[in-house]
């Protein structure tokens, strides 16, 4: 069976969200592989958010958010930015590709470019294939007692 | 009346939480007199099969530290959970994973190599001989315990009723949890976490806090610090906002960050999370490849961040190199 990637989005309500309703009701297509959560602002989006997401068996989030200088509690976004930065430096650590993680600033009015960034985000994990968190560090959990060396 | 039974066990850990058992000082005569210490390995001579033998629930209270990594202390955690009313997950080590559960962050078969074949200090083994779990010798069959692939906290391998947390344990935090069971008061909810407080460290820590603008991270050695001031204000990656209250600020108050020791503070689930969440609050810049420059800085973001808890985060290992 093909892999149909699971991406967790979570959309700041004052701009992304918007803007994902907007592609929605002009009838821009975007994939059915984004699963959205709303939130207040993406600086509401919490590391363990993203993590929580990855071991329950996302194979991508994204995190969409007002442009620089638009956030509505003023530097929400900032926040979100430098917390992308350090949870994709983590996440490298942790051994899964940053690119599973994807933030971007989607205003109200860019319906194309939530409809752009989910296709395209969707088309990158499509081509790294499933994370499948869980399985990947349990398999071999006792391992045999020799060594391949 | 029987004096109520208390045993003490040691899987995965350096010994230290023994010790500060024995720091509690003369006090540790009033645990012998109030106590009948049935089994403590690392201070009187029992075997396994004396715990064997015991009737299932008739030890009393197990303060049980060390992590969990190969089968034989996971063995001895059955073991002890099953003839223990009330376990506890004593230290770090059983709590969340602690120094051992670092070993989360490669894989048994690179630890291996570099032990048995890789280190310099490796010289007598040009055959490379690894530990084998069997081993057939003239006098019969030897075996050795298997060492585990992941690390893991004792909750994760067995049913834990309380949690005393701490690197080792401060004294002073053994002694009140141990003077609360011997006041025979109702015992707190099943899963509290005792010998500790409800906030973070930074509300214990008597250095003075201003606004966080850090443009550059700097290791212990790499500064001179003041020593009034708060060490994160300082650019000294400081685990103190993500490290549960208890243990009075020992090591701000010596100059040294916090590494964490007493786990993640109520209502925090994963605490490498939450210093990633504060560091992010605290990066003066806007500009990604300034904050990609400021970030890097910080060496060993895994190993700093979950020093004490891998065990415990969300995402529990690295994945198979
Ligand atoms: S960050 Fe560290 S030095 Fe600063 S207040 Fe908190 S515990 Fe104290
Ligand atoms: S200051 Fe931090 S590392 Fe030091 S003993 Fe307290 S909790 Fe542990
Ligand atoms: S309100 Fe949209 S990012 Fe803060």
């Amino acid at each position: 069976m093909e892999f149909e990637p699971k991406i967790v989005a979570f959309l700041c309500n004052w701009c992304t969200y918007t803007g994902a309703d907007l592609a929605g009701v002009s009838r821009l297509k975007s994939p059915a592989n984004i699963r959205v959560i709303r939130t207040m602002c993406s600086g509401r989006v919490d590391p363990t958010f993203v993590m929580k997401a990855f071991d329950l068996g996302a194979d991508g989030v994204l995190i969409g958010g007002c442009h620089p200088g638009d956030c509505h509690y003023a530097e929400g976004n900032y926040k979100t930015l430098r917390r992308a930065h350090m949870l994709k430096k983590i996440m490298r650590k942790y051994g899964i590709d940053e690119k599973r993680l994807r933030l971007e600033w989607i205003s109200a009015a860019e319906g194309d470019k939530f409809q752009e960034v989910t296709t395209t985000f969707t088309e990158t994990i499509r081509s790294l294939g499933p994370l499948d968190w869980r399985k990947r560090i349990g398999k071999g959990d006792r391992t045999e007692h020799t060594v391949a060396v | 009346m029987a004096k109520p039974k208390l045993a003490l066990y040691w899987a995965s850990s350096c010994g230290g939480c023994e010790i500060a058992v024995l720091d509690i000082q003369e006090k540790i005569l009033d645990v012998a007199n109030a106590f009948d210490i049935v089994f403590w390995p690392v201070a009187m001579d029992f075997k396994y099969d004396d715990v064997r033998k015991m009737e299932d629930k008739s030890i009393d209270l197990c303060l049980f530290n060390g992590a969990i990594r190969n089968s034989e202390n996971a063995e001895l955690a059955h073991l002890l959970r099953a003839k223990s009313k009330a376990l506890v997950a004593f230290g770090s080590c059983a709590h969340e994973g602690c120094i051992p559960a670092l070993a989360n962050l490669t894989t048994k078969d690179a630890i291996l190599k570099w032990v048995y074949k890789d280190s310099p200090s490796t010289v007598s083994n040009n055959g490379a001989v690894y530990p084998q779990t069997h081993t057939k010798m003239p006098e019969g069959e030897i075996e050795i315990p298997e060492m585990w692939e992941t690390v893991k906290s004792l909750d994760q391998v067995i049913d834990v009723d309380y949690y005393v947390p701490g690197c080792p344990p401060q004294p002073f935090q053994i002694w009140n949890v141990i003077e609360y069971i011997l006041s025979g008061k109702p015992l707190p909810p099943k899963g509290s976490v005792l010998g500790a407080d409800e906030k973070t460290c930074c509300d214990e820590c008597p250095r003075e806090r201003k606004e966080k603008k850090i443009k550059k991270f700097f290791r212990p050695y790499e500064i001179l610090s003041n020593p009034n001031e708060c060490l994160l204000d300082q650019g000294i990656i400081c685990m103190g906002p993500a490290t549960r209250s208890g243990c009075g600020a020992l090591c701000t108050k010596a100059n040294m960050p916090c590494r964490g020791c007493y786990g993640a503070p109520p209502n925090v689930v994963d605490q490498g999370a939450k210093m990633v969440s504060a560091l992010s609050s605290v990066v003066d810049s806007q500009d990604p490849n300034e904050i990609d420059e400021i970030l890097n800085q910080i060496v060993d973001p895994l190993g700093t961040f979950y020093r004490f808890s891998m065990a415990h985060s969300i995402l529990k290992r690295v994945d198979k190199i």
